[in-house]
Parts: structure tokens; C-alpha cells; sequence
């Protein structure tokens, strides 16, 4: 046990040394490719290549400076209100429909080609089209988000509801359940845990898509933020901008798988 | 009223095969089973018996014929035909009481709330699972699923309890002591009971008469044996017991004698 926690922190240990390596090699080799150090720097203030001295975006991410200089932390929060609408959007409209097309056949069969269809468009082919009709940062980015994360929420509630084994429904059945109690009652249980596993993809997908909508949108958000320090020539902070979206995906996950866990119930009682 | 409790009428039950003519599952079944009597059909695999416990349950439709219940057409599935089904079928994402509860609940809606505590722990405890009664169904036995839905059964106080191939799934130890619970039970509730099942032993410790059924396609009851032996039975001294010999012999005869089942 102590010997896997050794491992579980001296392997990845050694993974980040030769990514560093390697990194440090290719900033050799492509000028003015930000090494280690600079990303450091720029990160958590000091004296940068060329003499200055700075601060770093993390050392100080609360500044607002004006309406279009706020600090990471700003940038930050402003990508996450986004996704957060648009998958909340994305869930309000998706479990409904996810439990109709589960339940009936005949829905299945109207949906399915167009979840088919539209479930790999990329969100950058939505965006422009999203932009034409809201010409709004906003709703541009939360309307991207919601058409490209809907679809796992669909798809997963159907498969959920469809997952609800005969027996359950028989039981159902002896016992008389109206329809609104077979929901509730067998329904429901059976493909909360599949719509949550829906809900995780979706929101990855997300945060995926607010990097790219921003960017091209622009205003505030962490996508636009990396596009804006990419045409500042600011390139350390390019590096800070993906690793701070990785953690913040990272994190988003686990919340949502922790809330995944605690709906299910195979993960119960199980102890 | 006594008399014919539960009647079936010419049931026949046919499936449609398209392109082809219908298969007919069972055919030509004439029963009247009694208040508080124990029936057994027994039959080789693929002799519609589980059809025919599904038409009683109103799970499934015959195609003609009728089963009449307390002299009342059966339409549909409902809570005075209870179903223990083989793999237990109790919800998993709640406990054991609460899925006693449940359905209690859903029957007896005139229940107050101590009323209705009071019945499921009654019930849990005729299955001696008080221990488990704050248990998930993934944390017991085999065993102890079938009997809470043995208890979950009972509880809704049916007219007839329906029980499909209950301890098929389960070992022979185990299955024979669900059997003595089975009894024990019968004992202290009378209960009319049709059990589905595929072994001779427990067909005639059970029962007060055995239906057995003859192969499919067309399948239909072939003979009926009554078992007279006194109650409470005991599994151990049935063994030298003449009636019980009788019994077995009968069905072992026409299970592999008259209709014997080559494996296909």
C-alpha cells in the first residue's frame, strides 16, 4: 500500500522531468518559444528575458484594471458562467427529451437521424451561424455550447430509460403503477445514474467549446484571453492559459463525478 | 364459490410467426384450482408453463379462452395475483424494507403510517430477514432476495400467489430451505398458491396436486396427480414414505417415460 503511494508520486514525477526535457529542447530550437523558466515567471512574477520586471498573471489574477483588463481570475469566472448556462440549458432541454425518446418508439425513431446528424458537428461550424443570429458574445457562446453538449444528455437518458429491465416493469405492472409512478418510481432510478454519466461528457464537451468560442467571439473569457496573449506575443502566458483550462476541466469533472456517484444507486450501500 | 376459486377455460396461447403458420404455445388448458391449494406444474423446458403462469399473472394474453378469478374475467396484471418471479426482480436502489414497503403502500393506500410499518415488518420478519431489513438487495444472498420477494408477495395480501421457477436459481441447499419457509408460512397464512417449477421433489413436497404438462409446441396438461400426504411434511421421513414414492414414480413416468425431451 505505502509502496503504491510512492509510485502513484515519484512516476508521474518522472514524466514531468522529461516533459520538461523535452520542452527545454524544443524552446532551444524554435526562437522566442518560451522556456520553463519564462512560463514560471510569467506565472508567479519576477524578472523576465528581456530585464523587466513583472507581474505574474497568477500572482495577481483579482486586478481590473478597466472593462477589457481583468485579471485571469475575471477571465476565468466569466468562461465558466458560460458553460454553466449553456449546459444547464443543454440538461433542461436534453433529460426531458432523453426520457420521451427512451420511453417511445415512435420518438426514437423521429429523433435519432438528427441526433446522428448534428451529435459530430463540430461547434465551430455552429458558431458562425450562432453569431449571425445573436451577434452577442454571450448568447453566441452559450447557444455553441448548448447545441454541441446537448446530445450526450439525449443520448445517454434514452439509453438510461431503455436500460429498465422488463422485470422492474412487471413488478410495476402487478402493482398497478400509473404512468407518472412508473417514472418516478422505476423509471427514474434505473436512468438518473446514465443521465449523469451524460451530464459528465456534456460538461466536458463544454468546457472544450468555450475555449474555441471565445476566441473567436472575443470580449472576456479565458479563450479569448490566450488569443489575446498569443497576439501580444505574450507566449508564456499561452502556457499558463492551457494548463490553468486543463485544471479547471479537471476539476469540473471530478464535481461532477462526485454528484454522478452520490445519485447512483449501484454505488450505495455497497460498502 | 369455494370450488372454483381460479378457473381456466380452453386456453390456448399462439404466437405469430410471419411468413409462416402461428406457433401454438399451449393449447386446450382446462383448470380449476381451489382456495388455499397448493397446485405445481411441472414440465420439460419449453412446455409453455411459464406462458401459462404469465396468463394467470395477466402479464401476457392468451389468444382464446378465458381464466376467471372469484368468478371475475382476468384482464390485465393486478396486485390479487401476486408474482415471485425467478430472479427475485426486487428494485435494487432501495432497501428491503422499502421495497416491501413500496408495494404495501401502492395496494393499501387506506393503511396509516404505524399500520403500514407494522405489516412490512410483519412480513419481514415471517422471512426472518428483520436483520436485514435496512439492507440493499446487492448486499444478500441469493436466498434472502427471493425471500423478501416472497414476503414483498405476500404482504399485498393476494387471492392467488404466483411463483415462477421461485428457487431455480439457486442452490440446492438453499433451495430446500426456502421450501421449509415456503411451508412454514403456508402453515401459519393460507395462501392459494401456483408454483412453476421443474423439479420433481419440490413439486411434491409442496403441493397438494401436480399439474404436468407435455412438451410443446401445443403443449397442454397430460395428467394431474393429487399428493395426499398430511401437513406439516417433512422433507427427511417423506423419503421412505409409500405416497411419496408413489408420487415421484408418477411424475418421473410421465416426465421421462411418456414425454421424455431429447436435448435439442
Amino acid at each position: 500500500m505505502k509502496n503504491e503511494t510512492i509510485k502513484k508520486i515519484v512516476l508521474p514525477f518522472i514524466v514531468l522531468i522529461a516533459v520538461l526535457a523535452i520542452w527545454i529542447q524544443i524552446a532551444n530550437n524554435i526562437e522566442d518559444f518560451p522556456t520553463p523558466k519564462d512560463v514560471y515567471i510569467s506565472a508567479f512574477g519576477g524578472v523576465n528575458a528581456d530585464g523587466d520586471e513583472i507581474t505574474g498573471v497568477l500572482a495577481d489574477p483579482f486586478y481590473v484594471a478597466n472593462e477589457d483588463d481583468k485579471g485571469i481570475f475575471w477571465q476565468i469566472v466569466n468562461s465558466l458562467k458560460r458553460v454553466f448556462a449553456g449546459f444547464v440549458l443543454a440538461a433542461l432541454v436534453g433529460i426531458p427529451l432523453g426520457l420521451l425518446i427512451g420511453m417511445s418508439k415512435n420518438a426514437s425513431y423521429a429523433f435519432d437521424p438528427f441526433i446522428q446528424i448534428f451529435k459530430p458537428v463540430s461547434p465551430l461550424a455552429w458558431l458562425p451561424l450562432l453569431l449571425y443570429i445573436f451577434q452577442d458574445i454571450n448568447m453566441t457562446a452559450i447557444s455553441t455550447i448548448f447545441v454541441t453538449s446537448i446530445w450526450p444528455i439525449i443520448i445517454n437518458t434514452a439509453l438510461g430509460v431503455k436500460n429498465v429491465s422488463e422485470d422492474y416493469m412487471n413488478v410495476a405492472k402487478v402493482l398497478q403503477f400509473s404512468p407518472v409512478e412508473k417514472v418516478f418510481q422505476i423509471i427514474l432510478p434505473v436512468a438518473v445514474p446514465y443521465m449523469f454519466t451524460g451530464m459528465r461528457l456534456s460538461l466536458g464537451i463544454a468546457w472544450l467549446v468555450i475555449v474555441a468560442a471565445e476566441m473567436l467571439t472575443g470580449g472576456i473569457g479565458i479563450g479569448f484571453w490566450i488569443w489575446d496573449e498569443y497576439n501580444n506575443l505574450n507566449y508564456p502566458n499561452i502556457i499558463i492559459g492551457i494548463i490553468l483550462v486543463g485544471i479547471i476541466g479537471y476539476i469540473l469533472d471530478l464535481i461532477m463525478g462526485k454528484i454522478a456517484d452520490y445519485f447512483d444507486y449501484r454505488k450505495r450501500g455497497r460498502a | 364459490m369455494n370450488k372454483k376459486f381460479l378457473v381456466l377455460e380452453n386456453i390456448e396461447k399462439r404466437f405469430p410467426i410471419p411468413g409462416k403458420e402461428d406457433y401454438v404455445a399451449v393449447t386446450d388448458v382446462n383448470l380449476e384450482i381451489q382456495k388455499d391449494e397448493i397446485v405445481a406444474i411441472i414440465g420439460h423446458s419449453g412446455c409453455g408453463k411459464s406462458t401459462l403462469l404469465n396468463m394467470i399473472a395477466g402479464l401476457d394474453m392468451q389468444t382464446s379462452g378465458n381464466i376467471f378469478l372469484k368468478a371475475k374475467e382476468v384482464r390485465g396484471p393486478g396486485p390479487d395475483r401476486a408474482v415471485v418471479f425467478q430472479n427475485h426482480s426486487l428494485l435494487p436502489w432501495l432497501t428491503v424494507y422499502d421495497n416491501i414497503n413500496m408495494a404495501v403502500k401502492k395496494v393499501m393506500p387506506e393503511l396509516s403510517s404505524k399500520e403500514l410499518r407494522e405489516r412490512v415488518e410483519r412480513f419481514i420478519s415471517m422471512v426472518n430477514l428483520d436483520h436485514a431489513k435496512d439492507k440493499y438487495p446487492g448486499e444478500i444472498s441469493g436466498g434472502m432476495k427471493q425471500r423478501v420477494g416472497i414476503a414483498r408477495a405476500l404482504a399485498i395480501k393476494p387471492d392467488v400467489l404466483l411463483m415462477d421457477e421461485p428457487f431455480g436459481a439457486l442452490d440446492s441447499l438453499t433451495r430446500a430451505n426456502l421450501q421449509e419457509h415456503l411451508m412454514k408460512i403456508q402453515q401459519k397464512v393460507k395462501n392459494t398458491v401456483i408454483i412453476i417449477t421443474h423439479d420433481v421433489d419440490e413439486a411434491v413436497l409442496l403441493s397438494d396436486r401436480v399439474i404436468m404438462m407435455t412438451n410443446g409446441p401445443s403443449a397442454t396438461i397430460g395428467e394431474i396427480l393429487e399428493v395426499n400426504l398430511e401437513r406439516p411434511r417433512d422433507r427427511v421421513a417423506l423419503q421412505e414414505d409409500p405416497e411419496y414414492i408413489r408420487c415421484r414414480e408418477a411424475i418421473l413416468e410421465f416426465l421421462y417415460k411418456k414425454f421424455a425431451k431429447e436435448d435439442e
